[in-house]
């Protein structure tokens, strides 16, 4: 087990996502029990099934420099970056310690694929690209964490991690370590993955997509709706924001199970979160609330729900928000923590929205509906295809002093 | 800038002209080495595994095994970096072209073997491997913000950690955007300290310049033709014993590498 770390501040923060652009949006839907979701209307052909689509994004216009960039994810991200005055902080992050100190870390499961499916429904006569759709940094995985690189102008450490389902919160394990070793002073993490024919077509091809509103723990929950999200944090040292809610703990681990399906005893998840709360400094009783993967799969919600049964006592509440938001794939886990993070905030247990008829295996821990009190420790769960799982824990500043 | 020092105790290698780092050995001593067969062995993986398995998967597997092998370790224990600046090529041509004809046809499988991680993904399988492990992605830059990434790990947790950067070549109307013409792989095992089996220390220390070092052919056309090749300077100083290198970590940040052979 890890030993105890010192805690990072998280200074900024902001999520966009079907519930709307920035945490105010965010936090209104998920104070009114309001769900983003709708019936698919973005596919290149028909698909019943419903998503959590972000409103606007076709408008975003990107900055003129910045127009070599122009798709869908990348607007995505812009529209993200500008709310909750995440640029500003960050450009006051590159003046006070360099832009060359200032790490940039994104996760993401596709970033700019529809660009590159797009550039494939209008193939040239000659079978190749045509010339508009030419610019090959665009049509690669690195293509988001480029962009806002560029975006704001940020010179430090600088990648993507694609791990599915977990890579923005895989990010922030990433940044401490850089932060804690002395390679940067600050870390902009965070994750945009945007809807697109290739997951909707290809978690639909997996018989894992639901034909109505996902229900996440129900007994009759039937798959996953996906969505697409933009959530950005900075961080920092504590000693830079005493006051500053701060990332306490993060854990990684992998099932070595199966590519598509977890692990039948979550043994993954349960190392991640173990390591977690060792980083941490934790006890699971000390922990007030987890925000769950909870994607409505059949496999997913059974497992993760026997680990809070036998990991946490019953008054550490747990509830999904994919209810809300769809699941965003790569952006998962960031729009996740900064639920997490609006918990310790505001003191507000988010209800487990589309759990109607609770899954037997669901212990007491579980909140099916929005709850009012005071939390000081947040965990976070991701888990992606791979048997890939991360866990982040944050607490409210001072807390872990 | 602090440095970071790390231990290389396994090197692994693969591309359509090198079987193995001993072949890029060869090749710096003149001596054009056999090329290997078509297809990367990847014997780490169980046969019904090999066989579903794409070959962007093989040829990450197949430098993964070669690394581990030569240090020893037990991979079931081994952290996992892998690194690729654009995953597998082949399957995003499939799913690009089956999505603009005939969306509702697109194959589960390949589906799934579509993710960054899925090379880690069935290491970690193949080896029960639950340590934390990772994909990663950085442009051209990948083979070094991926040594970035696996040194860091080494040296906040003290542990090995396995680092593979690969990339298959690419084929349909996306080659013209990749142009990756040919397969490079390759893998470092990296420790916290020496080892009886430690070829090389290598000192890391960032710069604010993305430029790698020059490279003699043949080296410097595979390095043109596969962006995880951007780690033959290092992997060329590994097979001389000595020396220094730098490589790109970022768009405007790089690598210094200092090794002192101990082999």
């Amino acid at each position: 087990m890890p030993t105890k770390m010192t805690p990072l501040a998280v200074t900024a923060h902001t999520a966009t996502s079907a519930l709307g652009s920035g945490l105010a949006a965010q936090l209104a839907a998920l104070e009114s029990a309001r769900s983003g979701l709708r019936p698919n209307d973005i596919s290149s052909a028909p698909l019943a099934c419903w998503i959590g689509r972000v409103d606007g994004v076709e408008a975003v216009r990107l900055p003129a420099s910045l127009q070599v960039w122009d798709c869908r994810n990348n607007r995505l991200a812009w529209l993200g970056l500008n709310q909750d005055g995440f640029m500003p902080k960050v450009e006051a992050a590159r003046a006070r310690y360099g832009a060359a100190r200032v790490a940039l870390l994104l996760g993401t499961s596709t970033a700019s694929i529809g660009a590159t499916e797009e550039a494939y429904r209008q193939l040239d006569a000659d079978g190749g690209f045509s010339d508009d759709r030419l610019y090959p940094p665009l049509h690669a995985p690195h293509s988001l964490t480029a962009f806002v690189a560029a975006a704001l102008q940020l010179e430090g450490p600088c990648l993507t991690v694609s791990t599915a389902c977990s890579s923005s919160a895989k990010v922030f394990a990433s940044a401490e370590r850089l932060i804690r070793l002395g390679l940067a002073d600050a870390a902009v993490v965070g994750g945009v993955d945007s809807l697109c024919d290739s997951v909707l077509f290809g978690f639909n091809a997996l018989e894992l997509v639901s034909h109505e509103p996902c229900r996440p723990f129900d007994a009759a929950r039937n798959g996953i709706s996906i969505g697409e999200a933009a959530g950005f944090a900075l961080l920092e040292r504590a000693a830079a924001a005493p006051d500053a809610i701060q990332l306490l703990g993060y854990g990684e681990a992998s099932d070595a199970h199966h590519m598509s399906t977890p692990h039948p005893q979550g043994l993954g998840a349960e190392l991640a979160l173990d390591d977690a709360l060792a980083r941490a400094g934790l006890s699971a009783g000390q922990v007030d609330y987890i925000n769950l993967h909870g994607t409505a799969s059949q496999k997913n919600d059974e497992v993760e729900a026997a680990l809070v049964s036998r990991a946490f006592p019953a008054r550490t509440r747990a509830s999904s928000t994919k209810g809300y938001t769809g699941h965003t794939l790569g952006a998962a886990g960031i729009v996740e923590a900064t639920v997490a993070m609006q918990a310790i905030e505001h003191g507000l247990i988010p209800g487990n929205l589309g759990g109607d008829t609770p899954d037997p295996g669901c212990g007491a821990q579980f909140a099916w509906r929005n709850e009012r009190q005071t939390v000081d420790v947040a965990l976070s769960n991701s888990f992606g295809f791979g048997g890939n799982n991360a866990c982040l824990a944050f607490a409210r500043a001072g807390f872990g002093a | 800038m602090s440095g970071l020092d790390v231990w290389v105790d396994g090197v692994g290698l693969w591309s359509s002209q090198l079987a193995d780092f001993a072949a890029l050995r060869e090749v710096l001593a003149g001596r054009p080495p056999q090329p290997p067969p078509r297809r990367p062995a990847a014997a780490t993986l169980p046969a019904n595994e090999r066989r579903r398995a794409p070959e962007s998967v093989l040829l990450a597997v197949e430098v993964a095994g070669q690394a581990v092998a030569m240090s020893g370790q037990d991979a079931a224990g081994v952290a996992c970096v892998f690194a690729s600046s654009h995953g597998d090529q082949a399957i995003t041509d499939y799913m690009c072209a089956t999505l603009a004809q005939v969306p509702t046809e697109l194959s589960p499988i390949r589906f799934h073997n579509s993710v960054h991680n899925a090379a880690v993904g069935y290491w970690t399988i193949a080896t029960g491997c639950h340590a934390p492990s990772t994909a990663i992605a950085a442009q051209r830059a990948s083979f070094g913000a991926g040594l970035l990434e696996a040194a860091s790990q080494v040296c906040s947790e003290q542990r090995p950690v396995l680092l593979v950067c690969s990339d298959y070549l690419g084929n349909g109307p996306l080659l013209e955007v990749t142009a990756c013409t040919q397969p490079f792989g390759c893998a470092l095992l990296l420790m916290p300290t020496r080892s009886p089996r430690s070829l090389a220390r290598l000192r890391l220390t960032l710069t604010t310049t993305a430029a790698s070092s020059t490279l003699d052919e043949p080296l410097a056309s595979w390095r043109q033709a596969n962006p995880s090749a951007t780690a033959l300077p290092l992997l060329a100083r590994l097979a001389q014993g000595d020396g220094s290198c730098h490589i790109a970590a970022a768009a405007q940040l790089g690598l210094q590498i200092d090794m002192e052979s101990v082999a």
